[in-house]
Parts: structure tokens; C-alpha cells; sequence
């Protein structure tokens, strides 16, 4: 259980702002949960057809990262430039990404990925939301759009693998504040189709869930419709995909959810509280999705419309 | 589904079957569940009735302890003195509740018992130095003057809930669920509600009741936190707060009262009675007691909150065995609601008149279709020892002075039991009872005790398969 | 701890300098003697628990956004919320008035026992949820599950009303001005009586709302739910 933040800003001038306001309307949420916490940000797109970012963790700590990509480069024979920030680091190689990748998962158990894409970065770690902002520099991120969370641990244990955003395929990621009731069936069914779990968590059940679903072709709204069939019980779900900010609550719509747009950006959260600040919010639509209702937010047609 | 028969019925055509039941008697379609069946095609309506789990499940009972032996030096009883004192809620709250008993009485609507029950409740429980708990349907004024320590629950549905019994109240209890129905709510079909009790819960009289599941301000632990503060914050952090839950997922659910603000945890096992629910939920949901204090302990310890966070256990607590046992597994205090009643008189043959002559109440039995000593019609509101009733004629069949003395009784009685076991395992404090005093008598409750096997040093699941 | 005192009669509250809990403290316990008669709450900032718990004959607005629970369980005060406030507003409020001058979030109202819950913009879901005798006028719409299980009170709403309205109602009444989406179980459409047009309209003069009570319907439990079923045992 938890609090869960979203933000995409519209004008693609003021992404500087985006880790500023993101991480203000984060430690907000602080109170919700705070045994953990995690962000997605969608920052700088990486350009080159075969490259890709990895967001990596060393839960160990102590990693050095310099000769970690020193490593990669040579195993690669391709450039790999990284930017480190304690016990994270995003990797970018810049080509063969695929045996990148490979050479991460299969030679260096040390290290956790934690995404894979084009624009996502992911950073999670254990400890109050206020600490994990400053530790990994929340705030100097700049980039299109954000989602995070605070989390009160509930039916698994508080480890860093169990804090959200939860990350499947590529750019995509997952958040969830409320609590499914028929995660098993739902792990087993996907474990049948050939999807392989990190965990025993709910999310990572309705992040799979929906991979899957954009796996048989479905688009995001179509993935979402599905899902209220399969999936029971309370939830509201935030999703970011490379160029989406998406919102979601179930049929009962019990977990709160809170969205205050204006000209500038769109924001999210379980409170209203952690919007109070933000710019012109006084005059933002502000308002709550009822059950069911997909919304959908693309940051190159809201962009356009301005 | 309870089953008439004492001991366990076997496959095997035995001379007994023949001769008594005049054939073979089927384990699963026994003659309960005959009637049973035969019963829901008739009424089409499902059963509902009081009480809590009636069939066999491991319990206390199926626990000894290991007192006092050469290396292990028992007190003298009488002159050596064995603490009981118990102090709830010390951890957020100003004025913490200070017992001078482990035992409790718990939450039983006013509604369900008359209002010479509550006072004598009420008074049984202040002459012991402990605690009564309102329930659902709210405060009353007699409780309130009756009982020296009043725990005030707010349960989901809220009937009667109000800022000024709050205020005036010892503590408070968030109910979230209950044993003999964790998670239920739903439609008590026809359990109408009377006049007195509709005015209290602002509902039409004689209309069937509806109970809420879900409480109708807040959803979820991280929901839950912020109304624990609310409370809080009307009552000026003065009150300890407990949060009870109906025994399911213990572990997460301690987990998550603690987190949530929780002073004191109350767990309600399966065994824990109701005034009238569903037979289907009080026999086949929830775990036993003796599982969900084990489960509750371990959450308490896995977040190193032992001594600041106090954990009440219920369900099925009869004696002062099961006291000290559910102490030695972990609970700071015990509850009791079933039991204080069977001391009233429920379930009795008699009721006595003027608290002095013993007037047969059998025929009122067998009005309702049973028996003394199998009766859990509750829900009718017919009680033939006038206890869960609010007909004026038969709640005078509780003289509330004799029922104060005879609450007082027993509760004494099982403080003296406690007290006994304690100073027998060499303990100058029931709370020093620790689960190495206990051994089990069957692998079942070894397991859900986490205890050894008596005679050897298997616990299973934990030294060994 | 006291504040800027304007005048002996009103005094302001700064909560970016003393928390919440100090708040409530002294308007449980202080503001007795200083016989104030208006308390301005300063920088609220979406704080919850604001003003719970009250019981004076005061005025308290709280100039800006709102948390949770804000004027929970209220007795004889009159809230006002400059501003939006989140779930819970004025639950089991027994008597005053509180009033949000923007939107409120889920629950509002939830199971009163008496006083008025003025909403001016839109409430969100489970509006009125367990009444027990309040009442509540929305100056715009309310979300699914409104007035569910309510069980006395009356539940005005001048926009549309979302799915699952009056859900095993009792015998609160609700009146809606615009769409319903879909009514909930046992509750039903009936023609409004003269009645309901007094009542109608002095709630919305005490709400300050200008529609005429011509444009609402009524909406009030089909109580079929009421006796679910026949006798035990019935012979036939």
C-alpha cells in the first residue's frame, strides 16, 4: 500500500522541471509509505538504432562503476558511456545493446537491472522517500515525464526488488497503489504463456499481465480493458511507456487518485496534498477518475495541441 | 457442519453402526448434513446463527506446560507473590490502560445483549481491575457508568458512532474484522431488527439488517494510518488504539496495524463467537486461535516491537490454561467473550429469579427449537436465560447484581489459574510465561505452536521436515 | 500556542508554524477562554485532520487546500474551506456546517449524525456514504456509489450523479438535478411530493445554491431490501 506520483510536463522547454516538481510532489506522498521508494523518469531518448539505457543497482553498494563500463566496453567493443549515483548507474551502450544485456543478466550477478529502453531510468531503494530523492539526485532530472512511488510494505516483504515502478519490456514500467486478490492465478496463467517473475508481488503480476497483452498486439487502452476482466480486486494502476503517462482505477475504484492538468503539465497522486504546490494549480482541472476510466496522456500530441 | 457423534465415525461397517444407527453411517453426508441439505432446499434462505467454530481444531487444550522440575524451581503459591498487572497501550497514548488482570471482556453489542448483561459485564469486569468493550450498535449509558475501563469500537458500520462516547471512552478499537466472519458482511436474513436497537442505529424497526464489510471512510493500511490519526486527533492523543482483525493472513495484518499506528493488536480467531452471522463464514473461514497468536507473535518480533506494541488474543478462550498458554505463545492480554456469557448462564438450564431461585428454562428451549448446552439462537433474540435478548420480560432473567458477582467469579477464577501455571513454572510474573515452557501434544498444534512434540525435540516444520 | 490575535473576537492560526496537533489541541481545550469567535487557518497546505473533533459555536476557515478527515466528527462549529479537501470531509459530523468552496474527494460526509456538508464544485465517489442523519448539497456532480447504504439524511446533488446511486438505501432521500448514471440496488426514481420541494429548497438556500427545486428528481429506497425474505419455515 502506498502513495503513487505521476507528472508529464507538456511543454518540451520546461523539462528541466520535471525532477524539481517531481520529487516535491514525492516527499508529499511520503506519509502514504515509507519503507521505500522508486522512480521512472523518461529523460534524454537514446538516438542510435541499436543502443539502449539500462538503469542497473548494485544492492551490495561499493560497485565501481568506471571499471564496470570499462568491462562492458571492452566485451562489447563498442562505446558505453554511464552516469553513476551511488549504488545506481545508467549504462548506455552505445550498439549491440542485445549483448549488452546478456553479458549484465548472465556474467554480473552483482548487479540488478532495473530497466531497459530508450528514455526510461529507473532508481529504487529502501528508506524514506526524502533520502532517496536526495541520494540519487531526483531533483537535476529533466526529461518529459515522471512516475513514482511511496510504499507501506503489505503482502511481501519490504526489499529493494519490491518497490515500484515495476519495469517489463522496454520504456515500460508499472505502478500500483492497492492490493490484487487473484495474483497467483494470474502468475501461474502468464508463467504458461513463457513469462518469467522476478517476484511473488501483485504488481509485478499486472505489469506481466500487461506486457503480455501488448505482446499480442493490444495498444495500452486495449492492454487496460483487458485487464479488467483478469484482474480482481483494488487498484490504481500509473503506467509509463516511452511517450505515455497513463491512469487507470478499477471497477470499485476505492484506491484514491487525483489529477490536476493545466496548459503545463499533468500531475498525479493519491492526495491532493501532494499538488498543493504546484505551479497555477489553483487554477488546474482538477479531478478524480471514476471506475474505469483509462486516460491516456502522449507527450508528443499534448505537446502539439499547446 | 458439526457432527453429532463423540468420536470420530469410520468407514467400517462396526457392530455399533448396525446396531445404533442401523447401517452404515457416511463420514461426509452424516445426518447433520442430511438435515442440512434437506433444510436449505426448503427454506432457500442460508443458516445463520451465534456462537462461534463449534467443530475440533487444534487449540490450547492440545498444549501442557513444562512447571517446575529440579532445575526448575517453582513459587509458593500464596505468599509469593505472582504479578498479573498488564498495562495496554503505552505506546502512542497519554493515559494507557492498566489492568490488573490479562484477562478482558470483548466487544459484544449492546443490541445483541440486554442492558442488565452490560452492566453486569461491566461491574463483573471493574471488581476485577479489567476492561469491557462496547460493539456494534454503540455506547450506552449503563456500560459507560458500569464499567471502570471501556474500550470503544468503531466498527464498519458505525451505528451509534459518535465523538462524545469517544471522548468519554478508555481506549479505542478499529475493528476490521472479527473471527467467527473475517471479511464478511452481507444480508442477515431476517434477523429483524427491534425497536430500541433500530432507534440506536437510526434504522426502520423490523426490517432485516445489512451489514457493511468495509468501513465507509477509509480502505486499505495506508488509508487506515490517517484515520488512526484522526482518532487520535479528536481525542487529543489521550487514547490507546487498538486495531482488531478476524484471524486470516496474521502476519501481514499484524505487520500492517503496527504500521498503520496500531497501540495494541487484537487477533480473533476462528473460534471467536458473534451474535448472529452466516454459518458459513463462523465455520469455514478464519484460522484458529491457537495459529493466529503464533503468526501474530512473530510479526510483533520480525518488527522488533515486543514491549511497545501490546497483543490481545480471542477466540475460544475458556479457562485459565488457555490464558497462560496464549500468554507463553505471546499475548499480552486475552479476551473473552463466549465464556463470560456461559458464566450468566447461557446455555443453562436455569435462569435464576432474583438472582436466588433457579427457574427451569427448558420449555423456552425448546421453543426455539433446541436444547440447553447446544443452543446458539441468538439471532432470535429469544434468549431463554434472558442474556441476548431486548424482550423487557426475559432480560429480567438477569439479576445484574448476581451477573456482576458471577462475572467477577469467573474472571477471578482464571486470574488465580494464570497466576497458578505461572508461579508453577517458577514465573513471579504471568507475562514472564515464554513458549519454552510448552510442549505439544499432537504434531498439528506442534506445528501452528511452533512448540516440540512432548517427549522430543521435533517441532515440525522448523527442527527438521 | 497562540497566534496574532486580530481582535478578541478572531484569531489566526499559522500551520506552517504550529502543526495540526497543536491546533486541535487548542481548540479542544484553549480556545474556550479566549471566547473567540472566528479562527482563520493559515497555510494548510492539504494537511489533514483540520478542525476535527470540534465542539464550540465558531467559525474556523481554513484559507487554502485541505487533506483528509477535515472537520471530522464536528459538533456546533461552521468550517469553511477556501480551497479543495480531500476524502473524508466532515465524516460523522453530528451538527454545524462545513463547507468546501472547491472539490472534495471520496467519502464526503461519510455516516453523519446531523449538521450540513456544502460542497461547492464537484465531490468524487461514496458521497454521503452511511448517513446516519446529515445532510449534504454538491454544487456539482458525485461520483459512483453515492449515498451508499444511507440511512437518513438527505443527499442533494445540483450536477449528475455516477453509477451505483443510493445503493441499499434506507431511508435517506436524494435529489438530483441532472443525470443519473445508473442507480444502485433498491433505490428508485419517485415524483417529488410538496414536501420535498420545502425541504428541497431550504437546503439549497442554506447552501446558497439559486436552482428551483422544480429541476430535481427523487430518489429514495424502493425498500424491497427491506424484507428480503419470508418466515423461517413457511409452510406452503
Amino acid at each position: 500500500m502506498c502513495g503513487i506520483v505521476g507528472l508529464l510536463i507538456k511543454d518540451p522547454d520546461k523539462r528541466e522541471l520535471l525532477g524539481r516538481l517531481g520529487t516535491e510532489m514525492l516527499e508529499g506522498m511520503a506519509t502514504r509509505g515509507r519503507d521505500s521508494a522508486g522512480l521512472a523518469a523518461y529523460t534524454d531518448e537514446v538516438e542510435e538504432e541499436d543502443a539502449r539505457k539500462f538503469s542497473l543497482y548494485a544492492p551490495e553498494g561499493n560497485l565501481d562503476w568506471r571499471a564496470f563500463a570499462d568491462g562492458m566496453q571492452d566485451h562489447l567493443d563498442r562505446e558505453v558511456t554511464f552516469e553513476a549515483k551511488g549504488n545506481h548507474a545508467v549504462i548506455v551502450p552505445h550498439g549491440s545493446a542485445e549483448v549488452a544485456w546478456r553479458w549484465v543478466v548472465e556474467e554480473h550477478p552483482e548487479v540488478s537491472p532495473l530497466s531497459v529502453g530508450r528514455s526510461i531510468e529507473v532508481y529504487k531503494d529502501i528508506g524514506h522517500p526524502a533520502d532517496i530523492a536526495k541520494r540519487y539526485g531526483f531533483g537535476d532530472l529533466a526529461g518529459s515525464h515522471v512516475v513514482a512511488h511511496t510504499r507501506m510494505a503489505t503482502e511481501s516483504a519490504v526489499t529493494w526488488a519490491h518497490a515500484h515502478p515495476f519495469t517489463v519490456g522496454e520504456d515500460f514500467c508499472l505502478i500500483h497503489n492497492g492490493s490484487l486478490s487473484n495474483p497467483n492465478n494470474l502468475r501461474r496463467m502468464l508463467q504458461r504463456r513463457g513469462m518469467h517473475f522476478d517476484t511473488d508481488n501483485d504488481t509485478e503480476a499486472a505489469a506481466r499481465f500487461l506486457e503480455w497483452r501488448l505482446r499480442e498486439g493490444d495498444d495500452l487502452e486495449a492492454a487496460i480493458e483487458a485487464g479488467f476482466e483478469e484482474l480482481d480486486g483494488f487498484y490504481t494502476f500509473l503506467i509509463g511507456t516511452k511517450d505515455e503517462l497513463a491512469l487507470v482505477r478499477d471497477p470499485f475504484a476505492c484506491k484514491p487518485a487525483v489529477v490536476a492538468e493545466t496548459d503545463d503539465y499533468v500531475a498525479i497522486s493519491s492526495e491532493f496534498r501532494s499538488l498543493a504546490y504546484l505551479p497555477g494549480v489553483n487554477d488546474a482541472d482538477v479531478f478524480e477518475p471514476g471506475p474505469e476510466e483509462i486516460f491516456v496522456w502522449n507527450k508528443k500530441s499534448v505537446a502539439a495541441k499547446r | 457442519m458439526t457432527d453429532k457423534s463423540d468420536g470420530e465415525v469410520t468407514h467400517a461397517l462396526e457392530e455399533n453402526d448396525a446396531v445404533t444407527h442401523g447401517g452404515q453411517v457416511s463420514h461426509l453426508y452424516n445426518r447433520d448434513v442430511q438435515a442440512w441439505v434437506r433444510k436449505a432446499a426448503n427454506r432457500g434462505i442460508y443458516d445463520i446463527r451465534g456462537m462461534g467454530a463449534k467443530r475440533k481444531v487444534p487449540h490450547f487444550d492440545d498444549l501442557v506446560f513444562l512447571t517446575a522440575s529440579a532445575s526448575r524451581y517453582p513459587l509458593e503459591g500464596y505468599r509469593e507473590k505472582c504479578e498479573t498487572r498488564t498495562v495496554l497501550g503505552g505506546r502512542n497514548a497519554k493515559k494507557p490502560l492498566e489492568l490488573d488482570t490479562p484477562v478482558t471482556i470483548a466487544g459484544m453489542s449492546f443490541g445483541s445483549l440486554s442492558a442488565n448483561v452490560k452492566e453486569a459485564l461491566g461491574r463483573g469486569a471493574s471488581a476485577v481491575g479489567t476492561s469491557t468493550t462496547t460493539g456494534d450498535g454503540g455506547m450506552t449509558d449503563e456500560e459507560r457508568r458500569s464499567s471502570k475501563m471501556l474500550v470503544y469500537q468503531c466498527l464498519p458500520s458505525r451505528y451509534g458512532f459518535n465523538p462524545d462516547d469517544l471522548r468519554r471512552a478508555d481506549a479505542v478499537e478499529v475493528v476490521i474484522g472479527q473471527g467467527a466472519k473475517p471479511g464478511g458482511g452481507g444480508m442477515l436474513l431476517g434477523q429483524k431488527i427491534s425497536e430500541r436497537v433500530a432507534s440506536m442505529r437510526t434504522l426502520p424497526a423490523g426490517i432485516d439488517q445489512r451489514s457493511a464489510s468495509r468501513h465507509p471512510d477509509w480502505t486499505g493500511p495506508d488509508d487506515l494510518t490517517i484515520k488512526l490519526e484522526e482518532l487520535r486527533e479528536i481525542t487529543d492523543w489521550e487514547l490507546p488504539i487498538y486495531v482488531k482483525i478476524g484471524a486470516t493472513r496474521v502476519e501481514n495484518d499484524v505487520k500492517l496495524a503496527v504500521k498503520a499506528g496500531a497501540d495494541v493488536v487484537v487477533v480473533d480467531g476462528m473460534q471467536g463467537g458473534t451474535a448472529a452471522t452466516q454459518d458459513v463464514y463462523i465455520e469455514h473461514a478464519g484460522i484458529p486461535t491457537l495459529a493466529a497468536v503464533v503468526q501474530a507473535n512473530a510479526a510483533l518480533e520480525e518488527l522488533d516491537v515486543k514491549g511497545e506494541v501490546q497483543l490481545v488474543v480471542s477466540g475460544g478462550i475458556r479457562t485459565g490454561a488457555d490464558v497462560a498458554k496464549a500468554i507463553a505463545l505471546g499475548a499480552d492480554a486475552v479476551s473473552i467473550g463466549q465464556a463470560v456469557l456461559l458464566a450468566l448462564g447461557c446455555n443453562d438450564h436455569v435462569w435464576y429469579k432474583d438472582g436466588k431461585t433457579p427457574i427451569s428454562a427448558v420449555e423456552d428451549y425448546e421453543k426455539l427449537g433446541t436444547k440447553p448446552g447446544v443452543c446458539h439462537h441468538m439471532q432470535t433474540g429469544r434468549c431463554p436465560v434472558g442474556i441476548t435478548t431486548q424482550d423487557p420480560e426475559l432480560e429480567k432473567r438477569v439479576d445484574p447484581e448476581w451477573g456482576a458477582k458471577r462475572v467477577r467469579n469467573y474472571l477471578q477464577v482464571l486470574n488465580m489459574e494464570v497466576a497458578t501455571l505461572a508461579r508453577a513454572c517458577g514465573k513471579s510474573d504471568v507475562h514472564h510465561l515464554e513458549r519454552e515452557d510448552l510442549v505439544a501434544l499432537t504434531i498439528e498444534s506442534a506445528a501452528m505452536a511452533k512448540v516440540p512434540l512432548a517427549g522430543t525435540d521435533w517441532i515440525p516444520g522448523v527442527t527438521g521436515f | 500556542m497562540e497566534q496574532e490575535v486580530r481582535s478578541r473576537k478572531a484569531l489566526e492560526w499559522d500551520l506552517s508554524e504550529s502543526p495540526v496537533r497543536q491546533l486541535n489541541n487548542y481548540l479542544h481545550h484553549e480556545m474556550a477562554q479566549d471566547d473567540v469567535e472566528e479562527v482563520r487557518i493559515l497555510n494548510p497546505d492539504g494537511a489533514h485532520h483540520i478542525a476535527v473533533g470540534m465542539d464550540a459555536p465558531v467559525r474556523v476557515e481554513v484559507m487554502g487546500n485541505a487533506g483528509y478527515y477535515i472537520g471530522g466528527m464536528n459538533k456546533q462549529a461552521e468550517i469553511t474551506v477556501h480551497g479543495s479537501a480531500g476524502w473524508s470531509v466532515a465524516e460523522n459530523i453530528m451538527s454545524g456546517v462545513v463547507r468546501i468552496d472547491g472539490y472534495v474527494s471520496e467519502c464526503a460526509g461519510a455516516s453523519g449524525h446531523g449538521g450540513l456538508v456544502v460542497v461547492e464544485k464537484d465531490a468524487s465517489s461514496r458521497c454521503g456514504i452511511s448517513m446516519k442523519g446529515n445532510d449534504i448539497v454538491v454544487g456539482g456532480d458525485v461520483g459512483h456509489f453515492s449515498a451508499f447504504m444511507a440511512q437518513k439524511g438527505h443527499l442533494v446533488v445540483c450536477g449528475d450523479a455516477g453509477d451505483g446511486l443510493g445503493d441499499s438505501l434506507y431511508e435517506a432521500v436524494i435529489y438530483v438535478r441532472g443525470e443519473v448514471k445508473s442507480l444502485g440496488a433498491d433505490a428508485q426514481e419517485e415524483p417529488m411530493t410538496g414536501e420535498d420541494h420545502a425541504t428541497l429548497a431550504g437546503l439549497l438556500e442554506r447552501a446558497g445554491f439559486d436552482h428551483r427545486p422544480e429541476d430535481f428528481k427523487r430518489v429514495a429506497s424502493a425498500r424491497k431490501l427491506y424484507h428480503w425474505n419470508s418466515e423461517h419455515d413457511q409452510e406452503y
